[in-house]
């Protein structure tokens, strides 16, 4: 039954609720480093293991801090403090154990703090009520790994068609934003086709 | 005069959305009825506004190592302070925002400013840098929420417009966000493209 639930939860976040193409949120990495394929590979892989380690610590902070204390209230600044010190410290592990992998990801781990899309999975998790659910430590993480997946997904292919458009032929003004922002909604539109599916 | 440009900036010449390309995640999400957008619009200026204060308050005082987190600290505290007021006085708007109230915090428009300006300028400057960022921020998330919620809901401001029409649901959804202000950037470059080829004619 669970294993259900936890396959819902995946599927659902990766293509019905995709953070950037559903919900709209991560937007600024999404544009900012779609250019290329690798370094949106880099980005991509980065995101996921945030977003999951970032859903575990938020939900466990939560519910073994802020409520015992009734300090909800505080859940956002107690939030955005844990992913920054997060990512500062998977900064400061990849450093030490693969210099190659931080090489690859280095620049792009400060920018994720500020990426709405990992605020957003840690807000969510509270908001759709895990919290009082028996299995609700496991379904928060899976739904920070499926964000994170659907991040990279679209990112990856955004990336793809954007080197593409490099030598195609675009109007002058149609250039740079423009033409990247119509293409993410032909992407959101084609995303739309997942809204009717249902699993189980 | 100095102090007027300095307000006036964030309108056109630096505007957040438009020139600077920051801020999108809300931009995109929350204009789907005009309503909603000038309340995001009042919130996020109501943080820019205090985190600019604060921040240009104590610029001599802060550390440059650990700077980024007590913007971010400063950010969220006023992030709170708009959720519960929102939260007891409009739970409506606050429905309807949703995780958009909190995520004002990663907004890049504040810790840009915050970063940008508030850190090297005086406490007046940086008010009227806010309250001209907050207004360039809101004219554009006004202008594609009108535009969205004619198209996508036949609305305006909740009031239906052409009775019968069957409105293009797709300009309320996630797409329409997209193509909307891909079309605005559009526009904006056409109209920079024809100043600039009327200054090489003259």
């Amino acid at each position: 039954m669970e294993i259900k639930i936890l396959f819902t939860i995946l599927i659902s976040t990766i293509f019905i609720n995709n953070y950037v193409l559903s919900r709209i949120l991560g937007l600024c990495p999404y544009l900012g480093v779609s250019k290329k394929l690798d370094s949106a590979i880099g980005m991509g892989l980065a995101v996921i293991f945030v977003m999951t380690m970032a859903s575990f610590f938020t939900f466990i902070i939560y519910k073994f801090v802020l409520i015992p204390f009734h300090i909800e209230y505080l859940r956002t600044i107690a939030f955005i403090i844990v992913i920054a010190s997060l990512v500062q410290l998977v900064e400061m592990v990849i450093e030490k154990i693969s210099p190659a992998l931080y090489q690859a990801l280095g620049i792009f781990l400060p920018l994720i703090t500020t990426n709405c899309a990992v605020l957003g999975v840690a807000v969510l998790n509270i908001e759709s009520g895990f919290i009082t659910q028996e299995f609700g430590l496991l379904n928060s993480v899976v739904q920070g790994f499926g964000a994170g997946v659907g991040f990279t997904l679209a990112l990856l292919l955004m990336a793809g068609i954007r080197e593409r458009l490099e030598i195609a032929m675009v109007p002058e003004n149609l250039k740079g934003l423009p033409i990247t922002f119509i293409t993410a909604g032909l992407m959101a539109m084609a995303f739309l086709g997942f809204s009717g599916m249902k699993i189980f | 005069m100095d102090y007027f440009k300095e307000f006036i900036k964030g309108v056109w010449q630096k505007n957040p959305i438009l020139v600077l390309g920051i801020g999108m995640c809300p931009t995109l999400a929350v204009t789907t009825s005009a309503s909603n957008a000038i309340w995001m619009t009042i919130a996020t200026t109501f943080v820019l506004l205090g985190s600019n204060i604060l921040v240009s308050a104590i610029r001599s005082i802060v550390p440059t190592h650990v700077r980024i987190p007590i913007f971010i600290t400063i950010i969220a505290s006023f992030v709170i302070i708009v959720e519960l007021t929102l939260k007891a006085f409009q739970p409506d708007v606050y429905k309807a925002l949703g995780i958009f109230i909190p995520l004002i915090v990663v907004n890049c428009i504040i810790l840009g400013r915050a970063e940008e300006f508030a850190s090297k300028n005086s406490t007046i400057r940086s008010i009227l840098d806010a309250l001209g960022m907050g207004l360039g921020f809101g004219l554009t998330l006004f202008t594609l929420a009108v535009i969205r919620e004619i198209l996508g809901a036949n609305k305006l401001f909740g009031y239906t417009l052409i009775n019968g029409m069957k409105p293009a649901i797709i300009m309320i959804l996630a797409p329409g966000a997209f193509f909307t202000l891909g079309l605005l950037l559009w526009a904006m470059n056409v109209i920079k493209a024809r100043k600039s080829w009327f200054k090489r004619t003259e």
